[in-house]
């Protein structure tokens, strides 16, 4: 058993973080002490709940995640959710700054916050609430679903190639699920994961490249509080692109929204009440796909790894935005009257490892799972003396951290780290342990190359990269942030056109600026390529941690932007 | 060119695509066309005709996933009668060593004026399909397929 650790926060009260009455957050942090109860608070509405995690990335236990400060939005999605931080965040949705929904959704004050608030996640203390909400609501009335990237993201995933997950995902009856990195396990794992069962593993975006016939089924449909409830999955559209495409040759995914249109039809007259699209295609594509697509009532979105503590409703459509690695459990109960959708309630339910029981046997599952990898996980590598985090959308102290390993172990002028939005903080003091670092790192194309580069190439790069960021029109983009680079700075435009964004390329060592036709050192890891030769960037990361012993990351300047 | 006796299944249609992926992949050394290429090969082609969007339906990929084999499906609206059929479907791209890749042509017989190829796109790039019909109306589409160096996914 956890102690339960004091919320002492001086706060008056403030909107509550679910559309629930009663005692809001901040209220319950005020009065000294957040506990479980006041996370399961809710005013419930018909008789159907929908719950839904995602992007878990394969933290089995609570966590530090520290939310961008910087998410831009470029084209009709500028300033709309999820492309809001810090304190707007905090003023569009009516949040006091300090209190538990301030850490839980926002940068803003993160390290003491964290401090005061504690780790955030862990799948025993998600199954204690999911456990909970289906005692309240009737086990026939709650639908659980995953919105995929749950089984990749940590030593003991890569290691069992999921099966920790999978067992976990098992253990909390999950209904369904879709993929994005479970697509790196490779084809043949997937379909094993696929069929294990019980849940549905859906996806109505996969073709086999020859025939053009399913590779998973598209769609499972429910009875859950009377009613029938089509779940129609969407895995990440463009895993081939963003993820090596050798692991999965013979298939084709892509946003196929003909196809999706032809399976609401099929649903809808084959008696479904409610069409729910459980998509990994990322916020922005959603908002859009919603907007194209008619007949959807819920999307639950996933991949951006945005936390909306609203439903956004775009038309009919209501869109639920989740966040990631455990920190949240959406719950949205709809009233379904005459094969409709006639209301609705939704809360994002922060899940506040300290003040959840954790669910004893979850907590043994996980126990279990960890234990022949204890003492690798445990080992101390050396400790940080700075906030080390990955998200935003140019750079993050453990991405700095991770391209200094690359330019002093593997001796280059230039490093490029992956925009991976995935993988978890450490606070000022603690300790960097193998898991701290295979926590951001553990993907089974590790391999950490040296290569040359053109500075033509090298502008090709960013500029590619940035397109798939900062297109504005949402299909073109890929969802992840920009390419981290150690060693260099430049300038972005974010509302040029490709080609036309980057400027100012400079080596940060000597202020000489990058030349088209010269030749540079460059090391990366990550790449999608096959037969990619090189350590794996773990190694590579925990050689450069152990030299130092301490870490500190001065503030990354290198990268100007404009445009915003 | 390729002339389709009947109706085909989409196995046949991706067996003639095997063909045209091959007529597609010529070497890189060759100069690749260009927007006005393609607009002079048009209006070679089609004299300058006035063209409709709408019932020609050109469905590819926003993104290319791999960039050797686009896939390609082309549907035509037309009721595939002695008296109005769709003649041809020409295929232009804006990045081919020529500006016309294929022709397929249509009789009645085929049904339905429908095919399926897989392409080779070496860079980002408009392709564009003209049908013609037995009655001399001209239906275009045109559709903007990016080709990404790799990408980097959250």
């Amino acid at each position: 058993m956890i102690s339960r650790r004091e919320f002492v926060i001086a706060a008056s009260a403030a909107a509550s973080l679910t559309a629930a009455s009663g005692r809001s957050l901040a209220q319950v942090a005020s009065s000294g002490k957040l506990t479980q109860d006041d996370l399961l608070r809710f005013d419930a509405a018909g008789k159907v709940t929908l719950l839904h995690i995602t992007d878990t990335h394969a933290q089995l236990n609570p966590i530090y995640f520290r939310e961008p400060s910087v998410n831009l939005g470029v084209g009709e999605t500028k300033g709309l959710p999820p492309h809001v931080t810090g304190t707007s965040f905090l003023d569009q949705f009516k949040i006091k700054p300090d209190s538990p929904e301030a850490y839980a959704l926002t940068s803003e004050d993160f390290v003491s916050l964290a401090k005061a608030y504690g780790r955030m996640g862990g799948f025993d203390r998600i199954a204690t609430l999911v456990k909970a909400i289906r005692a309240e609501r009737g086990e026939d009335n709650v639908l659980l679903l995953a919105g995929g990237d749950e089984m990749q993201g940590s030593w003991t995933s890569l290691k069992t190639q999921g099966e920790d997950v999978l067992q976990a995902l098992k253990a909390l009856k999950l209904d369904a699920m879709v993929g994005h990195w479970e697509f790196t396990y490779g084809a043949d794992r997937v379909k094993e994961i696929a069929e294990a069962g019980p849940f549905a593993f859906l996806a109505q975006n996969i073709r086999s490249l020859e025939w053009q016939e399913e590779v998973f089924p598209a769609a499972k449909v429910f009875e859950r509080g009377g009613a029938q409830i089509a779940v129609i999955g969407q895995a990440y559209p463009r895993t081939p692109i963003a993820n090596p495409r050798w692991m999965i040759p013979d298939w084709e995914f892509g946003l196929r929204e003909d196809d999706l249109r032809k399976q609401i039809e099929t649903v809808r007259s084959g008696g479904a009440d409610v069409v729910v699209l459980l998509s990994h295609n990322g916020f922005d594509v959603d908002r859009k796909m919603a907007g194209r697509v008619k007949g959807i009532d819920v999307i639950l979105t996933a991949h951006t790894h945005d936390a909306i503590p609203t439903a956004v409703e775009v038309d009919k459509t209501l869109l639920i935005a989740s966040g990631s690695h455990g920190k949240f459990l959406s719950r949205l109960d709809l009233d379904v009257k005459d094969g409709k959708v006639a209301g609705y309630r939704f809360g994002l339910i922060p899940v506040f490892s300290d003040a959840i029981t954790p669910d004893a046997e979850m907590s043994k599952l996980i126990a279990d799972s960890r234990a022949p990898y204890s003492a690798e996980l445990a080992r101390e590598i050396g400790r940080t003396e700075s906030v080390l985090y990955r998200r935003g959308n140019f750079n993050g102290t453990l991405d700095d951290v991770i391209c200094q390993a690359m330019i002093e172990q593997r001796d280059v002028e230039i490093a490029l780290s992956p925009a991976f939005r995935w993988g978890t903080s450490l606070l000022p003091g603690d300790p960097i342990t193998f898991e701290a670092i295979s926590n951001a790192t553990a993907v089974t194309y590790p391999s950490c190359y040296r290569n040359t580069m053109t500075g033509k190439q090298f502008k090709d790069v960013l500029e590619d990269v940035a397109d798939n960021i900062f297109n504005p029109d949402p299909y073109f983009q890929g969802g992840g942030d920009m390419v981290r680079l150690g060693g260099v700075g430049y300038a972005i435009n974010v509302a040029q056109p490709i080609g036309k964004r980057i400027s100012n390329l400079t080596l940060l060592k000597s202020g000489a600026p990058i030349e088209a036709d010269k030749s540079y050192t460059v090391a990366g890891w990550a790449s999608v390529n096959q037969n990619v030769e090189g350590p794996p960037i773990w190694e590579v990361v925990e050689r450069y941690v152990a030299d130092r012993k301490t870490i500190k990351v001065e503030p990354n300047d290198a990268i100007k932007v404009t445009g915003a | 060119m390729m002339l389709f006796e009947r109706a085909h299944s989409r196995r046949e249609a991706l067996r003639v695509a095997a063909i045209s992926a091959a007529v597609a992949a010529l070497t890189p050394q060759l100069a690749f066309a260009k927007s006005e290429d393609v607009k002079a090969e048009i209006d070679k082609l089609y004299g300058g005709k006035e063209m409709t969007a709408g019932k020609l339906k050109l469905d590819m990929p926003e993104i290319a996933e791999n960039g050797l084999v686009v896939p390609i499906n082309i549907e035509v609206e037309s009721p595939m009668t002695e008296a109005d059929y769709v003649k041809s479907v020409s295929v232009f791209a804006e990045g081919n060593p020529f500006p016309r890749v294929l022709t397929y042509h249509f009789t009645p017989a085929c049904g339905r004026a429908a095919a399926s190829l897989r392409m080779r796109l070496a860079q980002t790039q408009n392709v564009i399909a003209v049908a013609e019909t037995s009655t001399g109306q001209l239906y275009t589409a045109k559709s903007e397929v990016k080709v990404t160096i790799g990408g980097c996914g959250g």
